[in-house]
């Protein structure tokens, strides 16, 4: 144990913290504040109360918005699982012709046409079809968004599939759609659910298109909304920010922790969730 | 689409990797029939409004007035326009700061750095401090952008109380600083896990001998560490750059201002098409970025292809 060697490790620990406190500090408030009798914007030990809760429960649009997200987020989640599970079938067994150039068009495509790139047609478009405020056209933009890249990935998990379990089902004579429904389909249960999950937590946090699409508050998703509260200030508003940014927080950490335990993985193809 | 998906790490096309074969009897019709609602909606929502973008953006289509019924053609005025618009400048300088501080040198530095530290901790210390890196990536962007709003504010703000400064208003004196600070917080994670994965790859003997000849940290880092890991730190640099420069959350925490002072090119597409409803002009800035994101992805997959 030379000075030397003590000294850097001290050094190294103090880096440590410094970096974790980085990370930690900026979230202390969403633990303090909603459990705060009187909640500001800077990081103290609360008052215990939970009387932030019964506020934002009472909160016209809160809760409702929270319906609106799981509303748009589930079509979303559903509909991507669906057709991206049908799409990556076909192209892992099927040699389709023009194959190869369309799953790189696909994954350039993922990268490419970002919110961001595309809000200005996307807006145009929405809007001459008639699909601004609403909720299905949300979930529309946000499927055909999501789909490139979930194809590509349960492409992967319909690739590590052996195929010799389809082989001998075809062999005792089962039809098509009894293999896929009973052998492909419990097989690749995993990689739907991770899609599922992957592309619900996508679509949750999603601001942009929401907030492209939809006028009318009551239509808002969560996201919006805190936005829309954010913009009015206000101290009821501060009542209800810190409890609601849990509550909507919540339904993401979970999934993501069941992922990670349930299916031990948690960086698959460098997507969130 | 607001957090844009990766392309799958290390999988480019797969060439021959594990023959197709049509082993449940499926047939190429069916087989396009299970394609065709997935491309359907790929066709109409991403591919349609990428190339609509080209025609809206040469023509002078408003939101509102004459030409929002009836829009004509103006050639490549839009983009003459841009050349000469100061505010656009303005914008891609802002870009450019918000890349190279917050993914560029931030994200990458510090995400090295915690793969490179947490090698040889203990795994409680490990855990711990992955979860909060991991937690600013996956909490949704409004509420982290509202933390920090709360974190930077001018009364009663965390950082105030930190540093003392009362009544300093951190978003406002120094807006592209705090952008480039809260991306770096927001986005580390993803490089953190991209580096920690490379470095499991660089072979221990190596490292043992670096040490051994009484190699400096800086040295091994150099000498042993880089070469193993060049490849993922151009595609992590690539990634998370094409990612910045298309994120939206600025506008979370600024609206681009005050005066234009953190209007990046994503907050200034939207400021332009929806509160200035010049969607013509707007479409013409959205595909100079279409095509900068096609050529770094273009750069991007021709790395993957060539490692594997």
């Amino acid at each position: 144990m030379t000075p030397g060697f003590v000294l850097r490790r001290i050094g190294f620990y103090v880096l440590i913290c410094a970096i974790t406190l980085f990370f930690a500090v900026p979230m202390l408030w969403i633990a303090s504040a909603p459990f705060d009798s009187s909640p500001g914007l800077g990081v103290h030990w609360p008052d215990w109360t939970l009387e932030n809760f019964r506020k934002t429960l009472e909160h016209p649009y809160a809760m409702h918005s929270m319906v609106n997200s799981l509303l748009i987020c589930v079509t979303t989640a559903v509909a991507v699982t669906l057709f991206a599970a049908l799409a990556s079938y076909a192209l892992s067994r099927v040699r389709i012709p023009g194959r190869d150039a369309l799953l790189y068009g696909l994954l350039l495509l993922s990268s490419v046409v970002t919110g961001t790139a595309a809000m200005v047609p996307i807006f145009v478009m929405m809007f001459q079809l008639g699909l601004i405020d609403s909720r299905f056209g949300v979930a529309l933009v946000m499927t055909g968004g999501l789909l490139p890249a979930a194809i590509f990935i349960l492409k992967d998990f319909v690739d590590a599939v052996p195929k010799s379990y389809e082989e001998s089902a075809r062999v005792f004579g089962a039809s098509t759609g009894q293999i896929l429904r009973d052998v492909v389909l419990p097989v690749a249960r995993p990689g739907l659910a991770t899609i599922m999950v992957w592309a619900f937590v996508n679509s949750w946090g999603n601001f942009l298109v929401p907030f492209l699409l939809l006028r009318s508050i009551d239509k808002q998703p969560g996201a919006v909304l805190m936005q829309t509260l954010t913009d009015e200030g206000g101290s009821v508003n501060l009542q209800v920010l810190p409890v609601f940014s849990l509550l909507f927080s919540i339904p993401v950490v979970v999934l993501y922790l069941l992922v990670n335990s349930r299916y031990g993985f948690r960086f698959h193809g460098g997507i969130k969730s | 689409m607001a957090s844009p998906s990766a392309p799958v790490e290390g999988v480019a096309p797969a060439r021959g990797r594990g023959p197709a074969r049509d082993v449940a009897g499926l047939g190429v019709g069916r087989a396009f029939g299970f394609v065709a609602p997935a491309f359907l909606l790929i066709g109409a929502f991403l591919i349609f409004p990428a190339l609509w973008t080209i025609y809206i953006g040469i023509t002078n289509y408003r939101l509102t007035g004459v030409e929002a019924v009836s829009p004509s053609v103006v050639g490549l005025s839009n983009y003459t326009k841009a050349l000469n618009d100061a505010l656009f400048h303005n914008a891609l300088w802002l870009t450019l700061v918000f890349v190279l501080g917050s993914a560029i040198i931030g994200q990458n530095i510090l995400g090295f750095t915690l793969a490179w530290i947490m090698r040889r901790t203990r795994p409680a210390v490990r855990r711990t401090v992955e979860a909060f890196v991991l937690l600013a990536w996956i909490l949704p962007s409004t509420v982290v952008a509202y933390l920090w709003v709360a974190f930077y504010d001018r009364d009663g703000g965390t950082l105030n109380s930190l540093l003392g400064t009362q009544g300093t208003a951190w978003l406002i004196d120094y807006p592209m600083a705090c952008l480039v600070v809260f991306n770096t917080w927001r986005g580390t994670a993803f490089s953190m896990m991209l580096y920690s994965s490379a470095l499991q790859a660089v072979p221990p003997s190596q490292l043992e001998s670096a040490r051994m000849f009484g190699a400096s940290g800086w040295q091994t880092l150099r000498d042993v560490v880089f070469p193993h890991i060049r490849g993922h730190v151009l595609t992590n640099t690539l990634l998370i750059s094409l990612w910045t420069a298309n994120d939206f959350s600025p506008f979370l925490l600024t609206k681009g201002g005050p005066n234009h002072e953190s209007e990046t090119v994503p907050v200034y597409i939207y400021n332009v098409a929806l509160q200035g409803g010049e969607l013509g002009y707007s479409s013409a800035i959205s595909f100079l970025l279409l095509i900068a994101n096609l050529l770094v992805s273009l750069v991007y997959l021709r790395l993957l292809r060539r490692r594997s």
